[in-house]
C-alpha cells in the first residue's frame, strides 16, 4: 500500500494518520509530508495503519516528533502495535546526537597549515631516513663481524628477483639507447664529415652516463616498489611484529639482503647493457656511416679510455644502495591502511629515480672537476 | 513458516578435494542459524556460496526465493540489497570512515538527503554499542571489537532480513563476546532478521543458536539444537558441547 500522512484538523488536536509501509525506500518522499509547524498546540500520531516499517522509517517519525516538541507542541502517540513500540523505542534510545563533521577553515588559514604540516612532517620523514641509515650501517657493521649471520639465500633470492630477471627489458632498453644516440649522432657527425667521432660519441656517452643511469631507473621502478610493497605488506600483517618477538633481526632477514642484492647486481646488469649498447651503436654505425665492425673495435682501444667504462661501472653500485634503501625505508612507513600502500609505493619510486638522478649529477660534477 | 534458504544436496570441489559432500539443510524465517565445524570443514566455504562469492559443484540453493546458481546480473543486485554480511576481520573499507563505510550503502542505492543518511548511520552505530565519537575515525584507529561491530553497523544500514555473520565473536574478548551474542539476539528480536552465523563459540552456540549444522569430514554430522546435541551419543560430537 502506497505509505502516507493524512492531517486531521480539530479544534484542539491534529492528528496525523500515518499509512502503508514506512520502509527505507519509501523515507525521502514521506519525508517530504512531514509537518513541521500544526495549528493545534495538541498533536496526535495515529500508527495503526502502518503496515510495514522499519530503523528508517521510525527515525523520521521520532525526528519529525523531536522537531515538534522543541517547538512546545505536546505530542501524543497511538495505535502502536507490540513489535512497532519495540523498535520505537531501540531506535529512541540510539537517537544520534549531533556531531561536528567537518571543521571549515578559512583558504588562507588552510593553507598555512598544510604548509606547517608538510615542513613538519617532511623533518620528522628526514629525521627517520638518517636513523634507518644509521640503523642499517649499524647492522652492517655487526654483520661484518659474525658473517654466519648473513642470510645467503635470501641475498641470492633478491639478486635473482631484482637483477637477472630484470635483465631482458634492460638489455632492450639499452640496446635501442644504443641505436638512437648513434643514429641522432650520425646525422650531426655526417655534416662534417667526421664519422669516424661516432665511435667516441657512443662509447663515453652510453657507458659513462646512459647505461647505469637507465638501468637505475628500470630497477627503481620494479623493485623500489616491489620492495615498500612487500615490506608494507608484511607489516600490515604484523609479520614484521612476529618476526620481532622472535628475536629475529628485520635487517638481517629484510633489509640487508635487498641491498646487497641491488649493490651486488646492478653493476653486473649495467655491464652488460654497456655491452648491448655499445652493440647498438656498432650497427648503426655500420649501416648509417659504413664504419665497419672491425673499424669500430679498433678506434675503441685507441681513444676510448677505460675509465668511462670504470666510472660508470663504480655509479652503479651507489644507485643500487639508493634504490634500495628509499624502497625498503618507505616499506616501513606504511602503516595499517590499504591506501598507505598504493601512496608509499608511488613515492618510494619517484623518490629513487629522483635520487639517482640527482646522485648521477653530483657525480658527473665532482668527477669533471676532479678531471676524471 | 518460510524457509530463508534452502540447501539441497550441495556439492564443492576444489579441483579434486571434495569439501560438502550432499549438504542439505533450511533455515526458516526469524531463526538464528548456525554451522559449525572443525577448522577447514569448509564452513566459510559454505557461507560463501550463500552470498554469491562462490559456486557450489552441484546441488540446489535457493537465498530468499533465489536460486543462486542461475540468477541474472539484476536479480542478484536485488538479492544483494536484501542481506548485510559481517565478516570476520569486518572488511572495513579503509580509505573510509567508520561514518562512510556505515553510510555508503545508502549513499550509493537511496535518494535520502545526506542529513538523513548520517543520522541513520549515527543510529546504526549506537545500535551495535559505539558511541558517535568514533564516527570520524579510520578503521585503522580501532580495535579489532569495534571494527566488529562496525562492520555489524555497515551490515544492517539498510535494514536487511537476512543476515550473514562470518565468526561474529572470534577475536572478541568474553564479555564483548556476549555483549555480541545479546546484540544478535536483541536485533533479531527487534528488526526480524534472520541470521546465519560461522561460528566456534560453545558460548554463542548454546545460548543464541536456534539450530545449527555441524560440518565434519565433508559431510553433515548433524542437523538440529544443543538440546538434541547433548543427547547425541556420536563421539565427534562431544567437543560442540563440552568443551573437550
Amino acid at each position: 500500500m502506497q505509505p502516507s500522512v493524512e492531517i486531521v484538523n480539530s479544534d484542539t488536536m491534529t492528528t496525523f494518520v500515518c499509512r502503508g509501509s514506512w520502509t527505507l525506500e519509501n523515507v525521502t518522499k514521506l519525508s517530504k509530508s512531514m509537518p513541521s509547524t500544526c495549528r493545534a498546540k495538541g498533536v496526535v500520531f495515529d500508527f495503526s495503519h502502518i503496515d510495514e516499517f522499519d530503523t528508517h522509517g521510525i527515525l523520521l517519525i521520532i525526528e519529525t516528533i523531536k522537531k515538534l516538541e522543541s517547538q512546545n507542541y505536546q505530542v501524543e502517540k497511538k495505535g502502536q502495535s507490540k513489535d512497532f513500540l519495540a523498535l520505537y523505542e531501540v531506535c529512541e534510545i540510539n537517537f544520534p546526537k549531533k556531531i561536528e563533521l567537518t571543521i571549515k577553515h578559512n583558504i588562507a588559514n588552510e593553507f598555512f597549515y598544510k604548509l606547517g604540516h608538510l615542513i613538519s612532517e617532511s623533518k620528522k620523514t628526514l629525521i627517520s631516513f638518517f636513523s634507518f641509515v644509521g640503523g642499517l650501517t649499524e647492522a652492517v657493521g655487526i654483520l661484518v663481524f659474525k658473517p654466519q649471520n648473513i642470510r645467503f639465500k635470501a641475498t641470492f633470492y633478491h639478486i635473482e628477483n631484482s637483477g637477472l630477471k630484470a635483465l631482458p627489458i634492460i638489455l632492450l632498453t639499452s640496446f635501442l639507447i644504443g641505436i638512437v644516440i648513434a643514429f641522432q649522432g650520425a646525422v650531426q657527425l655526417e655534416k662534417f664529415g667526421a664519422n669516424i667521432f661516432i665511435v667516441e660519441m657512443v662509447t663515453i656517452s652510453v657507458t659513462r652516463e646512459l647505461a647505469p643511469l637507465i638501468t637505475a631507473i628500470v630497477i627503481a621502478g620494479r623493485s623500489a616498489s616491489a620492495y615498500t610493497a612487500q615490506i608494507g605488506v608484511m607489516k600490515i600483517t604484523e609479520e614484521i611484529d612476529a618476526m620481532k618477538t622472535m628475536g629475529f633481526s628485520v635487517w638481517n632477514f629484510l633489509i640487508i639482503p635487498r641491498v646487497f642484492a641491488l649493490i651486488i647486481s646492478l653493476p653486473l646488469v649495467v655491464f652488460f647493457a654497456d655491452v648491448i649498447s655499445i652493440l647498438g651503436g656498432m650497427l648503426v654505425a655500420a649501416l648509417q656511416l659504413g664504419i665497419s665492425f672491425e673499424e669500430f673495435a679498433n678506434r675503441m682501444q685507441e681513444s676510448v679510455e677505460i675509465k668511462h667504462i670504470v666510472i660508470g661501472l663504480i655509479k652503479a653500485p651507489i644507485f643500487g644502495w639508493i634504490i634500495a634503501v628509499i624502497g625498503c625505508f618507505r616499506g616501513f612507513q606504511i602503516n595499517s591502511s590499504t591506501e598507505s600502500v598504493g601512496n608509499y609505493t608511488t613515492i618510494s619510486v619517484v623518490n629513487a629515480i629522483f635520487w639517482v638522478i640527482a646522485m648521477d649529477a653530483v657525480i658527473s660534477v665532482f668527477l669533471t672537476e676532479l678531471g676524471l | 513458516m518460510s524457509s530463508v534458504i534452502v540447501a539441497k544436496d550441495i556439492v564443492t570441489k576444489f579441483g579434486q578435494k571434495i569439501i560438502h559432500n550432499k549438504i542439505s539443510f533450511e533455515v526458516k524465517k526469524g531463526e538464528i542459524f548456525g554451522i559449525l565445524g572443525g577448522s577447514g570443514s569448509g564452513k566459510t566455504t559454505l557461507l560463501r556460496e550463500m552470498i554469491l562469492l562462490q559456486k557450489q559443484h552441484s546441488g540446489l540453493l535457493k537465498v530468499l526465493e533465489y536460486d543462486v546458481k542461475n540468477l541474472s546480473n539484476r536479480e542478484a543486485n536485488e538479492l544483494r540489497s536484501r542481506w548485510g554480511v559481517l565478516f570476520q576481520f569486518g572488511a572495513l573499507f579503509s580509505s573510509l570512515t567508520v561514518l562512510e563505510n556505515v553510510s555508503i550503502a545508502l549513499k550509493e542505492y537511496t535518494d535520502l538527503s545526506s542529513s538523513a543518511i548520517t543520522k541513520a548511520a549515527l543510529m546504526k552505530l549506537k545500535m551495535v554499542g559505539l558511541c558517535e565519537d568514533v564516527a570520524n575515525l579510520y578503521p585503522s584507529e580501532l580495535s579489532g571489537g569495534m571494527k566488529k561491530r562496525v562492520g555489524l553497523a555497515r551490515a544492517l544500514i539498510r535494514d536487511p532480513k537476512l543476515l550473514f555473520l562470518d565468526e561474529p565473536t572470534s577475536g572478541l574478548d568474553p564479555k564483548s563476546a556476549r555483549d555480541f551474542d545479546k546484540l544478535i539476539v536483541a536485533l533479531r528480536d527487534t528488526l526480524g532478521i534472520t541470521v546465519i552465523m560461522v561460528t566456534h563459540d560453545k558460548d554463542t552456540i548454546s545460548s543464541v543458536l536456534d539450530r545449527f549444522i555441524i560440518l565434519h569430514d565433508t559431510k553433515m554430522a548433524f542437523l538440529g539444537n544443543i538440546l538434541e546435541l547433548k543427547q547425541s551419543k556420536d563421539e565427534k560430537l562431544k567437543e560442540f558441547t563440552d568443551g573437550k
